[in-house]
């Protein structure tokens, strides 16, 4: 079994101008997944809107500055996350499938293991 | 040389091209590791070099190179296996319970085999990979060329090649993409990704992107030797025979494309004697059979790639009948809404209704993104512009197609025309 994250980017003006009905079909559908993987989803976090995000990049001569937004503005956002465990990357996608989302998509990425520690890391399959 | 020695190396040679996917195929199931494998199947068909000219080539030597290749494998897994252990593996699902470290040679592991070719070729064809990085893994590893050999296929570097197979390669374990057949519900989608790899792989033979040569023979022949595998392993969908169908009625004009200076002739003006008939014979039969299995499929239409066969069959006609083409495209513009279909059925609308209502219909093509760079248009557009006597117009047009074109016998054709107006 391998871990993946799965990031959700969605356009955030949708959020914001969905009416009640698709903003608790959405919901829903993000409970129906939760229930339908309980065994597989290890963590996952819905996140504010981008515009509560800090970004913190570092000077060059010793200090950070800090600016106000996402890292990366782009039409659709991060706004949330599902870290699965999933045999293969098939197996991934075949979940991410059934996320819901208004008009974004989703990222599958693996989650690397680190091997300087072989043998205990969690995720090394044998 | 001895007369064995050529015997042998022409054995190893003809091995090479006919059971290369089959053997390394089977190795990665024991050593779990693309590369590894590879490996190990080189040795072997070096082995098979050294030891063919002195032993006499055996009775199946797509067997004898397998096991050797499967030996080797396993010497190595067993004496490297705890540096095994830090390397992110192949996701292998086990296959009736057989374990490769385990089973001795005289196990009937044969019986799974033809399975492990279409594990390989749909790992290389995974959509998740990008569509140079599937063509490139299945011409290295199903058609077991050079790493040099696909970077000349497709006019790259080899550095920039060999960086772009390692990578799709690191993807593939890391990632965990399987090796594996994708179950029957995701079967046709899968289908139709690994034929749109072995059409990119045929088109670019087809017609050079640049280059003098107008096609380049050794990617046609991959392609077909390809499709026709897989004809013999997912034949029950007909799109795979829809495919086969298309590469030979297509590539049966291949030794009339280009006249004895080497200058491009027109599919109207082709020496229909030159055309090779045979393969015209076993095509139509294909697509017949590709689209009368399509129909028995309740509420299935032909797919895209029936259909551009049957296309490719009506141009092999004695005559060619533009109303039939004209239904065809239709046809195809609803299953593959491309505007590259549209461009074409505007072709076979000239021919029918004249070359203005034709121009009409590129109207909205011109300002379509995907075919900004696409130098057929330009041609179609002078082509039709030269027909309806609108010179000046004709010459912008052929100067805009002779930009966008790099293969040279193309541009010659092009030239020519642009100074006959």
């Amino acid at each position: 079994m391998s871990q993946y994250l799965i990031l959700i980017y969605d356009d955030e003006a949708a959020w914001d101008s969905a009416d009640e009905r698709s903003s608790a079909d959405m919901l829903e559908g993000h409970y129906a997944f939760g229930a339908r993987h309980e065994k597989d989803v290890v963590g996952a976090n819905a996140l504010q809107p981008t515009a509560t995000a800090t970004s913190v990049r570092p000077d060059g001569s010793g200090g950070f500055t800090i600016t106000d937004g996402p890292f990366v503005e782009t039409k659709e956002a991060l706004g949330g996350y599902y870290l699965v465990e999933a045999p293969d990357l098939d197996a991934a996608i075949a979940m991410a499938r059934q996320i819901p989302v208004f008009s974004g998509g989703l990222e599958i990425r693996p989650i690397l293991v680190h091997t300087t520690t072989a043998g205990t890391g969690g995720g090394n399959r044998p | 040389m001895t007369a064995e020695t050529v015997t042998a190396e022409a054995a190893v040679a003809d091995a090479h091209r006919r059971e290369w996917a089959f053997v390394l195929a089977a190795t990665v199931r024991v050593t779990r590791d693309l590369d590894l494998a590879e490996e190990c199947v080189q040795d072997a068909y070096a082995k098979a070099l050294e030891k063919w000219p002195a032993d006499g080539v055996p009775a199946a030597p797509g067997a004898w190179l397998t096991t050797v290749a499967r030996n080797r494998a396993l010497d190595l897994v067993r004496r490297d296996a705890t540096l095994r252990r830090r390397l992110p593996l192949l996701v292998v699902d086990a296959l009736g319970g057989e374990d490769p470290f385990t089973d001795g040679p005289e196990d009937p592991f044969w019986a799974g085999a033809p399975d492990d070719r279409l594990r390989l070729i749909f790992t290389c064809c995974h959509p998740a990979l990008a569509i140079e990085a599937q063509v490139a893994l299945t011409l290295r590893l199903i058609c077991g060329l050079t790493t040099a050999e696909v970077a000349r296929a497709f006019l790259v570097g080899e550095a920039t090649m060999a960086a772009r197979i390692t990578r799709a390669k690191k993807k593939i374990s890391t990632a965990g993409i399987p090796y594996r057949v994708p179950s029957a519900g995701e079967l046709p989608a899968r289908t139709r990704a690994v034929l749109e790899v072995v059409h990119l792989m045929f088109t670019t033979g087809h017609t050079a992107p640049a280059g003098e040569r107008l096609l380049r023979g050794d990617l046609i022949d991959r392609a077909l030797d390809l499709t026709r595998m897989l004809n013999c392993l997912l034949g029950t969908d007909p799109e795979v025979t829809g495919l086969l169908a298309l590469i030979l009625l297509t590539d049966a004009r291949r030794g009339s494309r280009l006249d004895a200076e080497g200058r491009l002739v027109l599919l109207a003006d082709q020496d229909r004697t030159r055309w090779d008939h045979d393969a015209i014979a076993e095509g139509r039969a294909l697509v017949e059979d590709a689209l009368r299995r399509s129909s028995h499929r309740l509420r299935r239409r032909p797919g895209r790639f029936s259909l551009m066969a049957a296309i490719a069959a009506v141009h092999t006609g004695e005559t060619t009948d533009w109303h039939e083409l004209l239904g065809l495209y239709d046809l195809l513009l609803e299953t593959w809404p491309s505007p590259v279909v549209a461009l074409n059925r505007a072709v076979a609308l000239s021919f029918t209704d004249g070359p203005g209502p034709a121009l009409d219909a590129l109207t909205p093509l011109l300002s379509d993104p995907r075919l900004a760079s696409y130098g057929y248009l330009s041609a179609t557009r002078a082509d039709l512009l030269r027909r309806l006597g609108r010179l000046p117009e004709a010459r912008d047009a052929y100067e805009e197609a002779l930009l966008l074109t790099e293969n040279q016998p193309e541009r010659a054709f092009l030239a020519e025309r642009l100074e006959a107006l």
